[in-house]
């Protein structure tokens, strides 16, 4: 019965809108308005336009400045504070072309509306402004490119030998993290070898040494300071590693193993303090779209200090030694090697 | 060139004006391309209000996420799920049929499939297009794509849902979501006809602006109508067939076993036997028509828009052939910069520095285009029609959305940007809204021309302020959610806490894409009312100078009664000092306009006597009668 109300309601509002409509058409017919070349809405759009204007950059100061610590998301990496660098510098930039062109387009739109007894001026071309408009953008954004370029090169660099290996592999709908262990080497994987059943899910390759000391652990956990090389892949579809306050964001591509290096600068804790949120945690999100499950694949991310992330690491067992079914799958003259390195750990 | 039996044909115009076809003939299978232009533009705009429709609801879950959608039932069935819920996997198939419909359905066929086919003939001056049965099938092969892509709506494993630029392993495991299964080749055909009806329609756009205009036509006294639709052709018969090809090995790789896309890949407990191929690849293809269709659907509407400033503003157009060089410019780079879209695919580096340098050189030939048309509104003598309005609006949402592109395509940048809303609210404003207001501005200006009605113009300056303000209340704010690292393509934010906040700016944006979806209706109620009721327009109601105002109110099949006038001058001598009136059609020789001609100009009187004894090819015409046609 309410929908039936409802219904008529908006049929009711409908008919008088249609009503207002024919009455005003008929009034305009009265008084000869659509025979004139202008009417008086004309001086009434070129009004709008500029308190549009003047309406929209109120709000868009107010917004921008007012809550501002709620849209910038703090920075907890080196190369994430250059690029915020960057990215700020070109919005100053670009906001002021887009003010000062808004402010040409609505208050042109207002000074030059109709006239009767105007006529406009006949000016069809004038190189000297064309050479001008085409010189200058290409000056600053040369210099945009170039400061960029230097900051995208320093950041796609080779990682050092020395940065922590970890592997990040995405699947339906989850991560998967797996450490390089002791010898801070993520060891082969072939995706045969992947098995949900018997619980080898990166489809680590134990004819490979560097696999013996690897680990897996459920959280993201980084040393503050150190440089961090995430190994990142993915098993099913593409997925994307995220990692918002790391600025840090790169494709996991079934088949093609992508990576990328990164320095974290403050640990869990430091944020918390900072932000005055002891529940802060750093998250690790997907940004690839990859099926029903995409907005749900996080993972929690723990800075520590190093020397606490050296004593974590240490205590961690490996996955060999917690799964020594696969022992079967070491060769024969590498599984002695195999039960040192599992017992390194203890 | 059959030039003597041109020359006899055009004295048979006069039966060729009074035929009466059925039914039949006259509006479906029709080879008239004002006909077909209709058809596109009633089409696209069916397929418009599907696409908002589809935006609405999802904007509903992204704005409302604890509201009961309960009473959509009736419309999506087991779609909402039992708790009163969006189903997560139709948020996806709707985010995607959205894109997909947008892009390709509105503003490619709806857009270039309208404006190209009504204005190309007659604004050159040509009797129809060079091959109108051609022209015919270009849009019977769209509507045999609209049909596919429909029925895949309506299917039980619903449509492709992953995302519309559909990135395998995605959409080529039917076992990674619903929509990869049927929905998908559903997709993937009617994508196939949808390449097969660009292609045959800009082939005879290309063809026919070559070959076609009238007598003094040169190409440097073409619209910019004109030339953006040019450019646009040759854009899409470049690169099309590049996305066929993308898309027929995705065909191959779902349905024959091949591994073009697939490697190395385990799902649902099992690994698959595809080793060596690259998602990558396919990114490589997609990319390489994704970004040239930016243009596509850019370029018409600021053709459109550069006609109806400079006709409104009453002056020329500032800087003509500036305008043309730019759109030269971006049609070359619109081919080398499609890597930005894929700065973190995994991409080499030192190729994503190469692709950062190309795309900022593109914002160069946009930034000259937004300046030539803030000169052109400079000390002219502004009227508001409602396409001026929507003219404005796109310059403005075209600047909006453009400096951001000044961001996105720096690398380095795109990094943290890539895949949030940054970037949702980046095309939307520059793509999506500028082509959006371009085709409705085109509409509003050209409409007495196609229906010999014009639109109510009250309505129209309702519809754009609410439209307007409605864009910038839905895109602005997702700047602010996009830096703050939302990524796109999510059905709910709670779960993380990095995206928890902002559910009232989303509830914001979503109460306004509902009230600029619903005032579309006010524009859709004045066209069909219009079409029938409108008041009955003048030959030339906006003082324009261009050619198709010189046809009668309801140009028959051939646009001219008689002859095809001839062409003296450039199409923007508006306000020209010591002219009597403020606009100097195209087809008024310099040798009647005396008091008013330039220096230069009076050299062209000479020419005068050679053009009018030129000879033109009336190739397009002369074919309907080999066809039998009538």
């Amino acid at each position: 019965m309410f929908g039936f109300y409802i219904l008529i309601a908006v049929f009711l509002v409908l008919g008088i809108l249609l009503l207002i409509f024919r009455i005003s058409r008929l009034i305009n017919i009265v008084k000869g308005s659509d025979e004139r070349r202008v009417t008086g809405s004309n001086n009434v759009n070129a009004v709008l336009g500029v308190l549009f204007m003047v309406i929209g950059f109120g709000l868009l100061g107010w917004y921008s400045i007012q809550y501002f610590d709620l849209y910038d998301p703090p920075v907890a990496s080196i190369h994430g504070e250059l690029t915020d660098k960057l990215f700020w510098r070109t919005i100053n930039i670009i906001g002021a072309v887009f003010i000062v062109t808004h402010i040409l387009l609505f208050v042109f739109g207002y000074k030059y509306r109709y006239k009767e007894d105007r006529k406009a001026l006949f000016y069809p071309h004038n190189n000297q402004l064309e050479y001008l408009w085409t010189g200058v953008p290409a000056i600053v954004l040369t210099w945009l490119v170039i400061t960029g370029w230097l900051a995208w090169t320093d950041i796609m660099a080779p990682a050092s030998d020395d940065a922590e290996q970890i592997e990040v592999m995405g699947y339906q709908f989850a991560w998967s993290l797996r450490y390089g262990g002791m010898d801070n080497q993520v060891g082969d994987y072939d995706y045969r070898l992947i098995s949900d059943a018997n619980g080898n899910q990166h489809g680590m390759d134990f004819t490979d040494r560097a696999n013996f000391d690897d680990f897996i652990y459920r959280d993201l956990v980084i040393p503050k300071g150190r440089e961090i090389i995430l190994k990142i892949r993915a098993r099913d579809v593409l997925h994307s590693v995220f990692l918002p306050h790391f600025r840090l964001k790169m494709d996991a591509v079934p088949g093609m193993p992508t990576q990328f290096k990164f320095t974290a600068t403050k640990t869990t804790q430091e944020m918390r303090d900072e932000l005055g949120d002891q529940e802060f945690n750093y998250e690790l999100a997907c940004t690839e779209i990859c099926g029903r499950g995409h907005f749900s694949m996080k993972k929690n991310v723990i800075v520590m200090e190093p020397e606490e992330y050296d004593k974590w690491k240490a205590e961690q067992e490996s996955f060999l030694k917690k799964n020594p079914d696969f022992m079967s799958q070491v060769p024969d003259n590498l599984k002695e090697l195999a039960m040192i390195s599992t017992r390194s750990n203890e | 060139m059959a030039t003597a039996e041109a020359h006899i044909d055009s004295h048979d115009h006069h039966d060729h004006e009074h035929h009466k076809g059925n039914f039949i003939t006259n509006y479906i299978f029709c080879t008239d391309h004002k006909v077909i232009a209709k058809q596109f533009l009633i089409t696209g705009i069916f397929w418009a209000v599907i696409g908002g429709a589809f935006s609405a609801i999802f904007r509903m879950q992204l704005g409302f996420p604890d509201a009961d959608l309960g009473w959509l039932e009736p419309l999506l069935g087991k779609w909402i799920t039992p708790e009163g819920k969006l189903d997560p996997e139709f948020y996806l198939a709707l985010v995607t049929m959205h894109g997909t419909i947008m892009v390709f359905f509105v503003l490619t066929a709806g857009l270039s499939g309208t404006f190209s086919n009504f204005l190309i003939p007659l604004q050159i001056g040509a009797r129809d297009m060079a091959s109108g049965f051609m022209n015919m099938l270009s849009y019977w092969f769209f509507f045999l794509s609209s049909v596919i892509m429909f029925i895949s709506l309506l299917i039980e494993t619903g449509p492709a849902s992953g995302g519309w630029v559909v990135y395998p392993p995605l959409s080529a495991l039917p076992q990674a979501m619903q929509g990869s299964g049927l929905g998908m080749t559903l997709w993937l055909v009617a994508m196939v006809f949808f390449i097969v009806s660009s292609l045959l329609g800009g082939i005879n756009y290309i063809t026919t602006i070559i070959n076609l205009r009238t007598k003094g036509m040169s190409m440097w006294k073409l619209p910019l109508t004109i030339w953006a639709f040019f450019l646009t052709a040759i854009i899409g018969v470049l690169s099309f067939p590049v996305l066929f090809a993308a898309a027929l090995l995705l065909v191959f790789d779902r349905s024959f076993g091949t591994s073009f896309y697939l490697s190395e890949i385990y799902i649902q407990g099992e690994a698959l036997p595809n080793v060596g191929g690259s998602p990558i690849l396919y990114q490589h293809l997609f990319w390489f028509l994704g970004h040239p269709e930016v243009y596509i659907v850019l370029l018409p509407a600021l053709g459109i828009t550069s006609e109806i400033i400079s006709t409104n503003s009453r002056k020329p157009i500032f800087g003509y052939k500036a305008m043309v060089i730019s759109m030269l410019g971006i049609t070359v780079l619109s081919f080398i910069v499609w890597a930005h879209h894929m700065f973190v695919s995994g991409l080499n580096p030192f190729l994503g520095s190469i692709f950062m340098f190309l795309t900022l050189i593109i914002a160069i030939p946009s930034a000259v285009k937004v300046f030539n048309y803030l000169t052109t509104l400079w000390r002219g003598n502004i009227v508001f029609t409602p396409a001026m309005l929507f003219s404005i609006g796109l310059v403005s949402v075209f600047i909006s959305g453009g400096v951001t592109g000044i961001a996105l395509g720096n690398s380095a940048i795109d990094i943290q940007l890539h895949d949030t809303y940054f970037v949702v609210a980046h095309f939307h404003l520059v793509m999506g809204s500028a082509s959006f207001f371009g085709m409705v501005a085109g509409v509003y200006h050209w409409f007495p021309k196609m229906f010999g009605r014009m639109m109510d113009a009250k309505l129209g300056y309702v519809h754009f302020w609410i439209t307007f303000v409605g864009v910038y209340l839905v895109f602005f704010p997702m700047h602010y959610i996009g830096i703050a690292g939302f990524p796109r393509r999510y059905y709910s934010f709670t779960n993380f806490d990095a995206f928890s906040g902002f559910t009232d700016l989303n509830a914001f944006i979503s109460t306004a894409a509902a009230i600029t979806f619903v005032a579309q209706f006010i524009f859709l109620f004045n066209f069909i009312y219009s079409i029938f009721r409108g008041k009955k327009a003048p030959a030339n109601p906006w003082r324009s100078n261009t050619l198709e105002w010189t046809t009668p109110r309801n140009p028959g099949h051939g646009n001219w009664p008689g002859e095809i006038p001839a062409v003296y001058r450039w199409p923007y001598d508006y306000s020209k000092p010591g002219a009597k009136e403020d606009f100097i059609p195209q087809t008024v020789p310099f040798s009647q306009t005396m008091e008013s001609n330039l220096p230069h100009e009076n050299d062209e009187i000479a020419l005068e006597k050679e053009i009018e004894e030129m000879v033109v090819d009336e190739t397009g015409e002369h074919l309907e009668h080999g066809h039998g046609a009538h």
